[in-house]
């Protein structure tokens, strides 16, 4: 089988005020469709770059990455970005964000009736139809994430980006977050590649875990399948030795072999990165919840719908 | 309907504890809330009625003394009832017009009808009318370029360095330096036989609109470049057109900065055109001004400083009203608007 998406010898170089900063080198990736990836990396070695230039928002400096065939120049809807602020407009409702999208995307391919069921049915899909009707600066970020997430669903994309998407977010919320898009996966079996610096959603989520080394000149350092049969539950998959194993061998990756000597990061920080400190909170967060230490967390279903509205 | 009264009523700072006070919540710490929010206001325009009295009636000058609060007030008073009587004069002008043109078509059917317009000097309201329109287009013609200008040089930082220089040489510039270029330039262009409107308000509202444009342009420029690049990036991955994006993006985001300057703008233009009427002898507050000044009667200085106060009375309205409206279109609420 072709692989859908190709990243060959992806290499970046920046021209900074310092001169050129090589950011990424000989990056490469084949991507089947309805592959679940994760790319994970310690802060600033470039995972952002990585998915940047899959989007098209950067072009890389040697190798290039092909999509369907196609080789990727610039960016365009049919490789959809969950960014990890959201990014809505805020002066649109979570309606209108979405809608926003689908005039653009199915202009002439559906009617009106057919867009309105279309970004209804996007926003149901993310829980949101409750307050779709509410701007950004009503709702609170998990809600402002689903409603992110809604709107690069809805324009049915060929692969689904995200940049850290739950990175803002709090444990349970994240949490409630990465059983939704659980669900969604089931149903829609997306390609995706997701940014994370959560060891524990990098193994529940994914099919393949992208580990980098770090910048500068930053690449692949290993890839971990994981062989996990879905659908997955968290609470399960707590006491499953397999998943520790795979937690271990990732945590093993970032905290031995490309342990961050120098703890101090780098002066610039593009758009509003989360810092490296961040990184070990909320590993910790999350441990707290995901792991049998955290089973007093656990809630019913009843609870979790709840705290869904509550929190997310 | 009265809740819903109430409700907006309530949106008035000072009224709030007003109403509450009347329907009986809380009643004696609304009713001191009430007396801080109009008493304290109330007071500091005492204290300088006070100080401004006792100042005036030690200033003198050639046409007496400096007018003081009680002044002010005789000359309001007379320049209303002039304005009445002279609509009063008006009125039965046109009476006996009327009353002339329907004797003569009762004797002779195929007379044409002539009607003369009365031609009394312009009243004191009439000025206040004359310097609203000058001041007004000159406002919306500079908002009509400054907007788009604005909007096309924040898009792109080239063009935005290339203009830079030169707004920030033309935004110093007075009033009285535009006015005898405006001035010359209007007689040689503006000819013609039966003008629409008059030169000197053609002059004031050019040199109005010269000076006020560049608030707006500069605001409305930084607003645009400081689109944040999360949305930029959604339009392009989204593949906006130019249009769509200016008109999706690009606008609303400028929107709250666009108003900082054209609030700026209206208040330029409200001065500098005051300076504008009283040298191109349009026939608004500055001519009337102008006009007192060099009449120089006993009444002189009280009647001007009555346009003193109307000025900036007016002024003050014109910025509220700004802010109504900028309220009313800005999506950013929770920005302070002051
Ligand atoms: N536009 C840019 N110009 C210069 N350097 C950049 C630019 N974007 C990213 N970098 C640098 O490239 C490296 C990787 O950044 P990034 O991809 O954002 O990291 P990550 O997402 O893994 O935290 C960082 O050292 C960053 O400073
Ligand atoms: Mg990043």
């Amino acid at each position: 089988m072709n692989p859908l998406l190709e990243l060959t010898q992806v290499g970046i170089e920046f021209s900074t005020a310092k001169g050129s900063f090589r950011a990424l080198q000989s990056v490469d990736l084949k991507i089947n469709k309805g592959e679940y990836i994760s790319l994970i990396g310690h802060s600033g070695c470039g995972k952002s770059t990585v998915l940047n230039i899959v989007a098209g928002l950067l072009q890389a400096t040697e190798g290039g990455v092909v999509l369907n065939g196609k080789e990727v120049n610039e960016p365009g809807p049919e490789r959809a970005v969950v960014f990890q602020n959201h990014s809505l407009l805020p002066w649109l409702s979570a309606y209108e964000n979405v809608e926003l999208a689908v005039k653009q995307v199915f202009r002439g391919k559906k009617s009106k009736a057919e867009m309105k069921a279309w970004i209804e049915h996007n926003l149901e899909l993310v829980h949101m139809t409750h307050a779709m009707h509410k701007r950004p600066d009503e709702i609170s970020g998990g809600m402002k994430q689903r409603v992110g997430i809604a709107r690069a669903l809805a324009m049915e994309p060929q692969v689904l980006l995200m940049d850290e998407p739950f990175g803002a977010l709090d444990a349970l919320t994240r949490a409630h977050l990465q059983d939704s898009l659980m669900d969604i996966q089931k149903e829609l079996n997306n390609t995706v590649i997701m940014i994370t610096h959560d060891v524990d959603e990098a193994v529940l989520l994914s099919d393949r875990i992208v580990m980098m080394t770090n910048g500068p000149a930053a690449t692949i350092g290993e890839i971990l399948h994981i062989d996990l049969e879905r659908p997955r539950n968290r609470l399960q998959l707590a006491d499953d030795p397999r998943y520790n194993h795979y937690r271990h061998q990732v945590l093993s990756f970032l905290y031995e072999k490309q342990r961050k000597t120098d703890d101090s990061l780098p002066a610039t920080q593009p758009h509003g990165q989360v810092s490296g400190s961040q990184i070990i909170k909320e590993n910790h967060e999350t441990r707290a919840i995901n792991t049998p230490a955290g089973h007093s967390h656990a809630h019913t279903p009843d609870q979790d719908k709840a705290n869904q509205l509550k929190t997310a | 309907m009265s809740i819903a009264l109430t409700q907006t009523l309530s949106k008035i700072s000072w009224l709030e504890p007003m109403i509450k006070a009347a329907q009986g919540e809380n009643r004696s710490q609304n009713l001191s809330i009430i007396a801080k929010a109009i008493g304290i206001p109330l007071a500091g325009i005492l204290v300088f009625l006070m100080i401004w009295h006792a100042a005036a009636s030690s200033i003198n000058t050639s046409l007496g003394k400096f007018p003081g609060p009680a002044d002010v007030l005789i000359q309001s008073k007379t320049l209303i009832s002039e304005h009445i009587t002279e609509r009063e004069k008006a009125a039965a002008f046109y009476q006996r017009q009327d009353e002339r043109n329907a004797r003569r078509l009762a004797q002779d059917p195929d007379y044409i009808v002539k009607i003369r317009d009365y031609t009394g000097k312009p009243t004191y309201v009439d000025q206040i009318g004359t310097s609203l329109i000058t001041v007004l287009s000159g406002f919306l013609i500079a908002s009509l370029i400054a907007i788009p200008l604005g909007i096309v040089i924040g898009l792109s930082a080239n063009l935005y360095s290339a203009f830079n220089p030169v707004i920030q040489i033309f935004k110093p510039v007075s009033p009285l330096a535009w006015l005898p270029l405006v001035t010359m330039v209007v007689s040689a262009v503006y000819v013609s036989d039966d003008p629409v409107v008059a030169k000197s308000f053609v002059t004031s509202m050019i040199t109005v609109m010269l000076c006020c444009l560049w608030p707006t342009v500069i605001n409305t420029a930084v607003g645009v470049a400081s689109i944040s690049q999360d949305l930029k990036n959604v339009s392009q991955v989204l593949r906006l057109s130019w249009l769509t994006h200016v008109r999706k993006i690009v606008l609303p985001a400028a929107i709250p900065m666009m108003f900082t300057g054209l609030r700026l703008s209206l208040s330029i233009a409200w001065m500098v055109l005051i300076a504008a009427e009283m040298l191109a002898q349009n026939p608004g507050l500055g001519k009337f001004v102008w006009d007192e000044f060099q009449n120089g009667s006993s009444n002189s200085l009280g009647r001007i400083m009555v346009a003193v106060i109307t000025i900036g009375l007016i002024g003050f309205a014109l910025d509220r009203i700004m802010l109504l409206l900028q309220r009313s279109v800005s999506w950013d609420k929770s920005a302070t608007l002051r």
